[in-house]
């Protein structure tokens, strides 16, 4: 049996104030894949998870989300100097199925413990979530998320800011996490971590491609309209690739 | 020591900032938290014009303030959706406003003798009415805060993540707003329009030095606001200073002293923690 399709998307445009911020954005989700967001700041990466999370309206084209999301934003964007610890915060993920007058109980604090220890952070449950690492801080909000009971994560910029082994050991926890038939989209800006997932989507306003990542990224013309810069090869050894954004371009010194 | 309880308007001034202390130092948490003090000492000013149009007419002060704070809380709203005003601009423009409209009514003819204690507050002038109205509030906000304290930790910890997990921060801040504003109405009574942002704002202040979990810094901040109330009005007794400003110094006093509390518990846990928009005002 076919793995199940989460989420679809075809035509959509979707933005602020009736302007659409993405336009053409064609997929489909399904459960066990990771989809990579690729694109620049203001490429539209966080519109798109805005969209799906239903927090704004397709303008155009249509939008099915067919399984419960769950969202993990930037660890920047939550604040350091609060005075939760990591339990706290996880348990924030049970709030959204509570009455309003209810508090979460001992039954919705086990479920967050839980959510920890399958992020592997059992031990730091009780630590306060600014001191925790950045690494650390992500899977926090992953495992809030896991508390939703979500099917689909969204993880915005996940790897920014981490170092190496922390990077490796987000990513073979989102590897995990899809194992397990759960959908994942993870906006990014790293070629890198795009290369690791199963569909790369590269937007710029709008969608310039979708497909796997040995198709899409093997194209340098999609990567240039998706940062809308020149791509360098990198003389060496370990070769790869690097971006230029616009404003490094030289007139008359060609690349 | 207890020469003063005897004398049943020091009874009824303790039981009012014991209240208002115990409220307004768990409410002040969420102020500080979400740096609200600024907001927190504008409201309080707005409602000046509210409190001397009550006095010319001779009637409960509440029925002054709680207009004049509904509509201050209308005015920044609707101002800070203005391009290029925004909130600070807005809280400025309204309460100059506002105060302004209360000096010129206290300054008129009409206007009977003693409006400075409406600016300083007469903490040994309260009613046993009084006292009733601070202990419902007090029972009210804190029964609030017990419902709402998992969407109000939602809210202020990441507005952007908020909706998706259920909590609307829009609702939840006006809920805090209200519950502030109705504890402004209030505490002005004893306090004054001056000085009534200390009760919402130093305890809290202070706690947050010493707390890194949420529930145990509203315990400290009722605890502290409470202490500091009795302090400052045993100091008025027997030093003859002005009751609302007694309390107002006691709880700057206890801020001061727990600042060294604060800077040796951060070396301790190695790291300084600075609460964000904390002022005293």
């Amino acid at each position: 049996m076919p793995a199940e399709s989460l989420i679809e998307a075809a035509g959509l445009a979707a933005g602020y104030d009736g302007a659409p911020a993405i336009s053409g954005i064609d997929f489909s989700l399904r459960e066990g894949q990771r989809l990579a967001l690729l694109g620049s700041n203001g490429g539209g990466k966080t519109t798109l998870l805005r969209a799906i999370l239903g927090e704004l309206r397709p303008l155009a084209g249509t939008l099915a989300v067919r399984a419960s999301c769950g969202t993990v934003p930037q660890t920047e964007h939550s604040r350091l100097d609060y005075p939760v610890s990591a339990l706290d915060v996880a348990t924030m993920g049970t709030l959204a199925d509570l009455a309003w007058w209810r508090r979460p109980g001992r039954r919705e604090r086990e479920a967050a413990a839980r959510a920890l220890d399958r992020v592997g952070l059992a031990d730091l449950a009780g630590e306060t979530f600014g001191k925790l690492s950045g690494g650390q801080r992500q899977r926090v909000l992953i495992a809030r998320a896991l508390v939703q009971d979500a099917r689909v994560l969204l993880l915005d910029e996940p790897f920014s800011g981490l170092d190496r082994p922390s990077s490796k050991r987000l990513e073979a926890l989102i590897a995990e996490l899809a194992g397990e038939g759960r959908g994942i989209a993870i906006a990014t800006h790293d070629l890198e971590q795009a290369r690791a997932c199963d569909l790369v989507l590269c937007l710029a306003g709008r969608q310039v491609a979708c497909g796997p990542p040995a198709d899409v990224l093997a194209d340098v013309g999609v990567l240039e309209a998706t940062y809308g810069g020149a791509i360098v090869e990198l003389p060496g050894p370990g070769g790869g690739r690097a971006i230029l954004p616009p404003h490094h371009h030289h007139p008359g010194h060609g690349h | 020591m207890l020469a003063p309880l005897r004398e049943p308007f020091m009874q009824r001034a303790l039981a009012e900032v014991v209240l208002l202390g115990a409220a307004g130092g768990a409410i002040g948490c969420w102020v500080v938290l979400y740096g609200l003090s600024y907001a927190t000492e504008s409201l309080a000013h707005s409602i000046f014009p509210g409190l001397v149009l009550a006095a010319i007419a001779g009637v409960p002060l509440l029925l002054g303030a709680t207009p004049a704070i509904v509509l201050a809380a209308l005015a920044i709203a609707l101002g800070a959706r203005v391009t290029g005003v925004g909130r600070e601009g807005a809280i400025a423009v309204v309460v100059t406003t506002m105060f302004g409209l209360g000096a010129l009514l206290a300054l008129s003819p009409r206007s009977p003798p003693g409006i400075e204690s409406l600016l300083f507050g007469d903490v040994f002038g309260v009613t046993a009415a009084d006292v009733g109205t601070a202990a419902a509030f007090a029972a009210l906000a804190l029964l609030a805060l017990r419902l709402l304290h998992g969407r109000l930790l939602v809210a202020g910890f990441d507005r952007g993540a908020a909706p998706a997990l259920g909590v609307s921060p829009a609702l939840a801040e006006a809920a805090l707003l209200v519950l502030l504003a109705a504890g402004i109405a209030i505490a002005v009574q004893g306090l004054g329009n001056l000085l009534v942002v200390a009760v919402f704002v130093g305890p809290a202040a202070a706690a947050r030095r010493l707390s890194e979990r949420m529930l145990p810094t509203m315990l400290l901040a009722a605890g502290l606001a409470a202490l500091a109330g009795v302090a400052g009005l045993y100091l008025s007794y027997y030093a003859g200073t002005a009751g609302g400003a007694s309390v107002a110094l006691a709880i700057v006093a206890v801020y001061l002293l727990v600042l060294p509390l604060g800077r040796l518990r951060a070396a301790r846990f190695g790291r300084a923690l600075a609460p964000a928009g904390t002022t005293i005002g």
